[in-house]
């Protein structure tokens, strides 16, 4: 399924079920005191940092490969991404692998960021697109929405995981 | 129980190419004057089975043209016709024709019927002993069923009579009651035609004949049955259907409509020898035109696009194969035991395990590995056709020898490999071998020779190319070169640097571009296809003796002989067929040309150097080169010094693709994983070289904007 198509289709999700109590599942994770969810569906696992094999001539958020049972998985820095402040990884700096079937095919990508928080049923219905101002990050951005009187920044896996610009 | 038939089309489509692969070889060694009855019968067969599995997977059109191929080709193994050079000719251009139907079958598409009833009308021609030329012309409307062992056929002239099926036919079966012991399924053959009307049928049995309980006997066929179709289908078409049970079985076909006695009497009059009489078949016939609209529909349906592939493996590897697997299973067992209760005292035995361990592994990969390897003769086999239709054309008489085509070579290599390939060929016979004229005047014999070569030869297979025609005109290519502006006026160049430039993008020697050089594929996309297999190709050639083409290439893709090296914290891995050899730094050997490039002395060349934590952009904690070593590396001719800290050990490293996940990255082909589970990047080097290049271009204008400034 095109990255469009896929889009269009869970636009079309939200709107039909916002009635009822649909929910989708959300990993959430910390990074610069913000709290940020990935659709569970996509994570492959959450593992530890380790160094990756460095890639020459790539950009500054590209901070390697890994090897994952036998497939070459890129390591992104989501700080550097997002060009947040950058720390430096300690113990617990985790990374998240995400697998994402995206108009290339499925694309496994790792990425790193500060701690692990929760897992959250997220009810479809309350995810907010509208209303997130744009900035330079604002493509990466699904929706938002409040779990605990909190702001989860709901993010799009298909932009992120597409590394070609 | 219903099968679903598109599940075999695939196999079908291998076969019938091999099939038509196996007719090409054969038509191609016939000596027209005294054929081998091997031959015509290894030929004979393969027609045989493309039509009967075409015919079973309702691929008419093919069914019907194989049939006359079939015919003419029965009539000469049976010694009643004899082959000339004409009916050759046109057998060869028929299996093109059904390779084409074919590919468009595959690809679910309707073939162009226009090529095979030419053919088929000029095939009729020859049966009919005339002269094929003038049925070519008059296919348009000959009428057909009169020739002898031909089947009533859906071309015809379409006079009147022609409409009768336009509204779908009148079907009486009464089989014999042993029809079912021969293993013919009357529910099989309705559904084939449901299949063909897409179900507007009806189908009434008649249970006239039904005995008496006591009396049935439960292995015999009693019931009759009349069926209406309800489609403008051809007669050709139903028949097709009936045909394994014609003799089984009481069959009569009318339009529907008419009468069953006036119709039916007439066919029954006519059905002992149905095939032979064409006065039964021509009132109920219909136009060509309206059959090929009509037949392929259910077919064509199944058979989606799909592009699948498969090998054939010989059944000793596969059996090999098994073996290490058991091999390695017990092993496994051995292991799992000696883990169950170890102390110190059997170290000694997992020690041993162990070593049988990565023993078993290796034979394991190296076995798996075998099974992509195929003969280069894949490639091979399409060679002598391409030879003898690019001689006739050029008016050359040129002969190919070939040896090695049972050299191994892997799946993937090969398959990149034909195009290359069927240049490089075209080329020899274009540009290299002279005319007739042109050989006798410079003292050869009138016949040109094109030798094709494949061996091994030190974990590589080779490839040569090599004719005996008049060589590389080394001026012309100078001075080519010079107009197109790849060489500058006065560059002095060595004869290998000269036959280096053919291979420079749009460079074409050829003074007319023909339809056979020309095609827009230069000797720089055969090259660049040869080094994305990381291979090389080189050139010798000399004036009025020749040219050879020496192609190498690895024996796979997926295996690489590589060596480590270090950079900082890093591991790269060349490839070590890349390396011509590696020295130890020592300062006097460089020299700075122009302050910013550095080259190296290697005894009479200089050899440009690159210090791979600058490309790379590794953190350097000292830039002191004491202690580097330089890996000299040839790419695309060309040689570089790479700079790194350290070489580390040779191994055999499996390449992993870098693209699937992240993207192409300069520099680098692909990745591997060592034995520590961590990830080693594998250096392009025809990439490096561009790289360094580049930089150097970069610094090139960073040094005249800073003076511009």
């Amino acid at each position: 399924m095109s990255a469009a198509a896929q889009e269009s289709v869970e636009i079309e999700k939200i709107q039909t079920t916002e009635e009822g109590l649909a929910t989708q599942q959300y990993l959430t994770f910390l990074m610069n005191d913000e709290e940020y969810g990935v659709d569970i569906l996509a994570v492959q696992e959450i593992r530890g940092w380790e160094r990756a094999t460095m890639v020459p001539n790539s950009p500054s958020h590209m901070k390697g490969v890994l090897n994952l049972r036998g497939t070459i998985v890129p390591i992104i820095d989501l700080r550097d991404r997002f060009q947040l402040p950058s720390v430096d990884y300690s113990d617990i700096t985790v990374v998240v692998i995400l697998k994402v079937d995206t108009d290339k095919g499925d694309r496994t990508m790792g990425i790193i960021v500060d701690a692990i928080s929760d897992v959250y049923d997220v009810p479809i219905g309350k995810v907010r697109t509208t209303g997130v101002a744009e900035n330079r990050n604002s493509h990466f951005i699904k929706g938002l929405v409040t779990v605990d009187k909190n702001m989860v920044i709901l993010l799009e896996l298909q932009k992120l995981l597409t590394i070609d610009d | 129980m219903s099968v679903d038939l598109s599940q075999f089309h695939q196999v079908f489509y291998e076969e019938s190419y091999e099939g038509l692969d196996a007719m090409e070889q054969g038509l191609l060694e016939m000596n027209v004057d005294a054929p081998d009855d091997e031959i015509i019968n290894t030929i004979f067969r393969s027609a045989h089975s493309i039509k009967g599995g075409s015919g079973t997977f309702g691929f008419m059109q093919v069914a019907n043209f194989t049939h006359v191929l079939e015919t003419l080709l029965d009539e000469v193994r049976s010694g009643d016709r004899s082959l000339n050079q004409t009916t050759m000719d046109l057998l060869l251009v028929s299996v093109d024709c059904m390779r084409d139907m074919l590919q468009a079958l595959q690809n679910g598409e309707e073939p162009d019927m226009s090529n095979a009833d030419d053919l088929r009308a000029q095939f009729e021609a020859i049966l009919k002993n005339e002269d094929p030329s003038q049925a070519l012309a008059q296919s348009a409307n000959s009428k057909e069923g009169s020739d002898s062992g031909q089947p009533p056929s859906d071309k015809s002239g379409g006079d009147g009579a022609g409409a009768d099926g336009k509204n779908g036919w009148s079907i009486d079966f009464i089989p014999e009651p042993q029809l079912l012991q021969t293993g013919n399924e009357p529910t099989r053959m309705f559904r084939q035609i449901s299949e063909l009307c897409d179900g507007n049928m009806s189908v009434t049995v008649k249970t006239d004949n039904l005995p008496s309980f006591s009396s049935l006997n439960p292995e015999h066929c009693f019931l009759n049955w009349h069926i209406d179709v309800h489609a403008p289908l051809e007669k050709s078409v139903i028949d097709e259907v009936f045909e394994w049970v014609i003799d089984d079985a009481e069959i009569n076909i009318y339009p529907l409509g008419q009468s069953c006695e006036a119709e039916s009497q007439k066919i029954q009059e006519s059905e002992p020898d149905k095939q032979v009489t064409p006065a039964a078949v021509e009132p109920i016939a219909v136009t060509t035109s309206q059959s090929t609209d009509e037949k392929p529909k259910a077919p064509q349906k199944a058979a989606a696009p799909q592009e699948s592939s498969s090998i054939r493996v010989d059944i000793d590897k596969v059996d090999n194969l098994i073996n290490m697997v058991g091999e390695l299973v017990i092993t496994q067992s051995m292991l799992g035991e000696l883990g169950e209760n170890f102390d110190m005292g059997r170290v000694q035995r997992l020690q041993e395990g162990l070593a049988q361990l990565e023993h078993n592994t290796r034979e394991l990969q190296e076995s798996v590995m075998k099974i992509r390897m195929m003969p280069i003769s894949f490639v091979f086999s399409r060679f002598p056709r391409l030879v003898r239709d690019t001689a006739r054309k050029l008016d050359k008489k040129i002969d190919l020898v070939m040896s090695g085509e049972n050299t191994e070579l892997d799946k993937t290599v090969m398959e990149k490999l034909g195009d290359p390939m069927v240049h490089l060929i075209r080329n020899s016979m274009d540009h290299g071998v002279e005319t007739p004229e042109e050989r006798i005047k410079n003292g050869k014999s009138e016949t040109g020779t094109v030798e094709l070569k494949a061996y091994h030869q030190s974990g590589n297979i080779v490839i040569e190319i090599e004719d005996d025609g008049a060589g590389l005109n080394t001026e012309r290519i100078l001075q080519k070169a010079r107009e197109n502006g790849v060489i500058s006026e006065d560059a002095n160049l060595s004869e290998d640097q000269v036959f280096d430039l053919i291979f420079q993008p749009g460079f074409s020697t050829a003074d007319v571009v023909s339809d056979l050089s020309g095609r827009g594929v230069g000797m720089d996309v055969v090259r660049r296809n040869i080094a994305a297999l990381n291979g090389s190709i080189e050139v010798f050639s000399q004036k009025n003796k020749g040219s050879r083409f020496v192609i190498r290439l690895p024996l796979t893709l997926a295996i690489l002989d590589g060596q480590l090296v270090q950079v900082e914290d890093q591991i790269y891995i060349f490839p070590l067929v890349s390396i011509v050899e590696s020295i130890q730094y020592q300062g006097s050997e460089l020299n700075n040309v122009g302050g910013h490039s550095d080259v190296l002395q290697l005894r009479d060349e200089y050899v440009p150097i690159l210090l791979l934590n600058q490309t790379f952009g590794i953190q350097t904690e000292n830039d002191d080169l004491d202690e580097s070593i330089i890996v000299v590396v040839e790419a695309d001719g060309e040689k570089i010094g790479v700079v790194v800290d350290e070489l580390l050990g040779q191994q055999q490293v499996v390449i992993k693709s870098l693209e699937e996940n992240y993207k192409k990255v300069e520099g680098i082909s692909g990745a591997t994983i060592l034995g520590d589970g961590t990830v080693a990047l594998i250096i392009d080097v025809s990439g490096l070289s561009k790289l360094s290049v580049t930089s150097l271009k970069d610094l090139d204008r960073k040094v005249k904007n800073h003076k511009a400034a």
